[in-house]
């Protein structure tokens, strides 16, 4: 008991002293956009995180729309087509390229703060945002690119692997289907829905801009009204329904490849889940440690199954997955996958030792800084910290948070929340 | 226009951080230790790096760096398997290891309270390594199962590794940095030792930190921890050198694929081995003309003008210990052949030969060199990383310095000089993928209730 209270004490005092998280400050434009900025005056850029809700929970029926559409942002916006736009930012070495997943899309900048450079810098990803030109030729080759991508990621049994969990998993959600689309659904998207598509998510009230550099509060406000001036004020996009309940099966599929990728799991939790950090810091021991956790130690260390093995809790705008995955040679799939269920089913009966759960906890409270320890890994916090509607200290209060997680907190969330015997086991390989 | 790109790059080169500030150290045991101060945060990066890779290594045992690596992690006399990770983990830090073609390297990325400590253990591993009969025999199963997730079952990680065999004769970069399959299974204890024993010493070692620090503190720290150890007997490695070519090398790849893929290389200098000291940067210079962002050749041309490329690449390191290859790769689009695209790239090497290559494209090379050494600044690792890679090949890290100036005094004569020299067909290696049908059926989901378990 003393010891034990002895730890408590040290970690509080590690929390105390890793409380120095960067100054967020948060305001609106003019259009209604949420900005969040941290002035760091260290290197002469800055970085510029535009996020939307515009992922591939909002394509509809044609898996792809979101991907789709902002692999076209880059390809002509405003008066400049894709040879115009990759010359006036490649001249001046600036970084703008665009991307989406399933809850989140983005355009991101990063330029020197070169008065002329930022110029042409802002102004380039104010019309990449607002004005892409969905030009024929380029569209077609997107389309084409985007297929040839997709034939390409189902070459790994790893990307089957997870489509098919992910399809198990949410049915008919919005977050079923693979946000790249499939080769059918990318020749079925017209300019009409990419620009439909853009017209609705690609708005004001639908973004946030996050600017992580070296520049002054003033000059950040000018940034945001910069690059957001020409989007339209728009809506924000409507909730999400929430993920159908899934009760556990198992897929079996072959493919011709030596080993087998096992993913393993269930509905997980959503970005403000009351159980969030005993979730967070309980996965943390059983496989989120990246050369220290329990499926580690049972899978690779003592039975060198795996290369790779590792959990991990995905918090999405509604329920994301808790997944457990590795790899192995074939003919020891049966044995991996019943390590993996043993492992995780011992966890939730028993939780973590009291040491266990300590190590973590020094972990990523101890590892803190590490994670704003560069703009942009800073931008990328911001960003996500608007998105999900966090509170501007959610840094500077995240080491007190993991320091009061205890383990009776971690066992009772996991036995609430996960079924271990009742999972999704998605397993392909070679002679499945 | 010209003055306009001119008088922007010199603006720009004011923007660049001072590397003046790197600090270099020698202990009495011949270990070097360099270290990069960046306040910007209270964390720190260690990264120790050993001159030990794959091209060091002989037949009948490739990939014995890669696993002595592996094995780096499994205890010493005073620290048990895995502790060495845990330990690192309970402070917060993160910790890994990579192996190269050169190179073996270790690194640590902490809060710099605990910088301490993470040399503390890299010292103790760095001569007192335990190797365990048991626990090789499980890690080397572990090292298989990651050969096959990067090459056995990737179509374009079995092209790279043919493709390396077949362009180099005699050289050592013909060894694929994880081993042959073969080669892991006959690996012995023994060799693992043996090996540990010849090129783990403060003299074959070189320690980066780059971090919240001060130069003489991290000395102190450094010299404490790692003075003590002996030196060793490192000979080195005689590396054979790679026979001219005397003419184009093909090789053709059948593996279960839904994508074609072509992936070419001229045999070329580098830093260190070059007839003319401009010859590297001209190279670079040109890779980048074809392949330095959206607005260069390759994706203006071939991707998005003729259309004939779904994707294309050029690829050149400046720096390696033994003279490399300038790479080139492709994916057609639908409708359009391999062949079109070997042809195509092979046209964009030819135009190199003949015409000089634009001061704009030339211009837009070195200011994305100059950005690119603001933006690195923002990385520790990369800092570190940079330092490392460059000493562990026998390179000195002030050629950083000279980086900036050495690509601005290339011309568009020396450009097109190399691209006569060595971008020629008597030197190239072309490796294509044919796919084979993949077979793939699913089966019918079975209901588990209760799952698999215990059965």
């Amino acid at each position: 008991m003393g010891v034990k209270h002895w730890m408590i004490v040290a970690l509080l005092a590690l929390a105390a002293a890793a409380h120095a998280g960067p100054t967020v400050e948060s305001w609106q434009t003019s259009r209604g956009t949420k900005v969040m900025f941290v002035n760091a005056p260290d290197l002469p850029m800055v970085d510029v995180r535009v996020v939307l809700d515009a992922g591939s929970a909002r394509d509809g029926d044609l898996a792809g729309l979101a991907g789709f559409t902002s692999a076209m942002l880059t390809e002509g916006a405003g008066e400049w087509d894709a040879d115009d736009l990759a010359l006036r930012l490649e001249e001046r070495a600036i970084q703008l390229g665009s991307g989406s997943l399933r809850d989140m899309a983005w355009v991101n900048l990063r330029s020197l703060i070169e008065p002329e450079v930022l110029e042409v810098a802002l102004d380039s990803a104010a019309a990449v945002l607002a004005e892409p030109r969905f030009d024929a030729d380029a569209l077609e080759r997107v389309r084409q690119q985007m297929q040839i991508a997709v034939r390409r990621s189902l070459q790994s049994p790893s990307t089957v692997a997870k489509q098919r969990f992910f399809q198990t998993l949410y049915a008919d959600h919005p977050y079923a289907h693979p946000p790249s689309g499939t080769e059918a659904s990318l020749a079925a998207i017209s300019r009409d829905d990419l620009e439909r598509f853009h017209r609705r998510y690609y708005a004001a009230a639908n973004a946030v801009v996050a600017i992580v550099g070296a520049v002054d509060r003033q000059t950040a406000e000018d940034i945001a009204e910069r690059v957001t001036r020409r989007l339209p004020v728009g809506q924000h996009a409507p909730a999400l329904p929430a993920p159908p309940a899934v009760s556990g099966s198992e897929l079996r599929e072959s493919f011709p490849s030596t080993q087998t990728h096992i993913y393993v799991g269930q509905s997980g939790m959503a970005r403000h889940d009351p159980d969030y950090f005993p979730l967070y810091v309980g996965n943390h021991v059983l496989g989120g440690g990246s050369l220290v956790s329990t499926l580690g130690e049972e899978v690779r260390n003592k039975r060198g199954l795996s290369y790779s093995v590792y959990s991990y809790f995905s918090p999405m705008r509604v329920q994301g997955p808790f997944l457990m995955v590795a790899q192995t040679k074939n003919e020891q799939a049966d044995e991996a996958l019943q390590v993996m269920r043993e492992t995780l089913l011992r966890f939730v009966e028993q939780g973590p030792s009291e040491k266990e759960l300590e190590a973590a906890k020094q972990n990523l409270i101890g590892g803190f800084p590490l994670r704003i320890a560069s703009n942009g890994k800073i931008v990328t916090y911001l960003a996500m910290m608007g998105f999900y509607d966090y509170p501007l200290d959610w840094l500077d209060t995240l080491p007190g948070k993991l320091a009061a997680v205890n383990v009776a907190q971690v066992r009772d969330a996991f036995a609430r929340r996960i079924n271990a015997p009742g999972g999704i086991a998605v397993i392909v390989g070679g002679s499945g | 226009m010209l003055c306009v790109r001119t008088c922007l790059a010199v603006l720009l080169l004011a923007a660049l951080p001072a590397v003046a500030e790197i600090s270099e150290f020698r202990l009495e045991n011949g270990m070097k230790i360099i270290v990069k101060p960046d306040h910007r945060a209270p964390v720190a990066v260690s990264q120790v790096w050993y001159r030990v890779g794959a091209s060091y290594e002989p037949d009948g045992i490739t990939g014995i760096s890669h696993a002595l690596e592996h094995m780096m992690f499994k205890g010493t006399k005073d620290v048990g398997p895995g502790e060495f990770s845990k330990t690192i983990s309970a402070l917060g830090g993160t910790e890994n290891a990579f192996t190269g073609r050169d190179y073996t390297a270790y690194f640590e990325t902490l809060a710099v309270e605990h910088l301490d400590k993470a040399l503390e253990l890299e010292a103790d591993r760095m001569r007192n390594l335990l190797l365990d009969e048991a626990e090789f025999a499980k890690e080397i199963e572990v090292v298989k199962e990651e050969r096959r997730l990067r090459t056995e079952d990737k179509p374009s990680g079995k092209v790279y590794e043919q493709f390396n065999a077949v362009a180099w004769r005699a050289s050592p970069y013909q060894t694929p940095t994880i081993g042959w399959m073969n080669d892991l299974e006959q690996m012995a204890l023994e060799d693992l030792a043996d090996w540990y024993r010849r090129w783990y010493a403060p003299n074959n070692a070189i320690l980066v930190v780059v971090g919240d620090v001060q130069p003489e503190a991290v000395l102190e720290m450094a010299n404490r921890h790692f003075g003590p150890l002996p030196a060793g007997d490192t000979r080195g490695q005689k590396a054979p050198a790679e026979p001219p070519q005397r003419g184009e090398t093909r090789v053709e790849v059948k593996v279960p694929a839904r994508q074609p893929y072509l992936l070419m290389g001229y045999k070329t200098p580098v830093v260190g081995h070059a007839e003319e000291p401009w010859e590297p940067h001209a190279l670079f210079v040109l890779s980048s003309v074809l392949d330095g962002g959206n607005s260069a050749r390759l994706a203006r041309e071939l991707v998005r003008g003729k259309g004939i490329a779904a994707s294309a690449g050029a690829d050149y390191d400046t720096y390696s210990r033994l003279p490399g290859m300038l790479l080139l790769d492709g994916t057609p689009r639908d409708g359009r052949s391999i062949a079109e695209v070997e042809a195509a790239l092979r046209e964009a090497v030819a135009r190199l030969r003949t015409e000089l290559i634009d001061e704009a494209e030339l211009q837009r090379v070195v200011t994305k060199a100059i950005a690119s050494k603001v933006f690195q600044a923002d990385s520790l690792f990369a800092q570190a990383m940079e330092i490392g890679m460059l000493e562990t090949i026998g390179l000195d890290w002030r050629l950083l310095e000279g980086e900036i100036e050495a690509l601005k005094a290339v011309t568009p004569e020396q450009v097109r000089t190399v691209a006569q020299r060595y971008l020629v067909d008597e030197n190239l290696t072309v490796a294509t993928l044919t796919p084979l049908p993949m077979e793939q059926q699913a089966r019918p989901a079975v209901a588990a209730d209760g799952g698999r378990h215990g059965s």
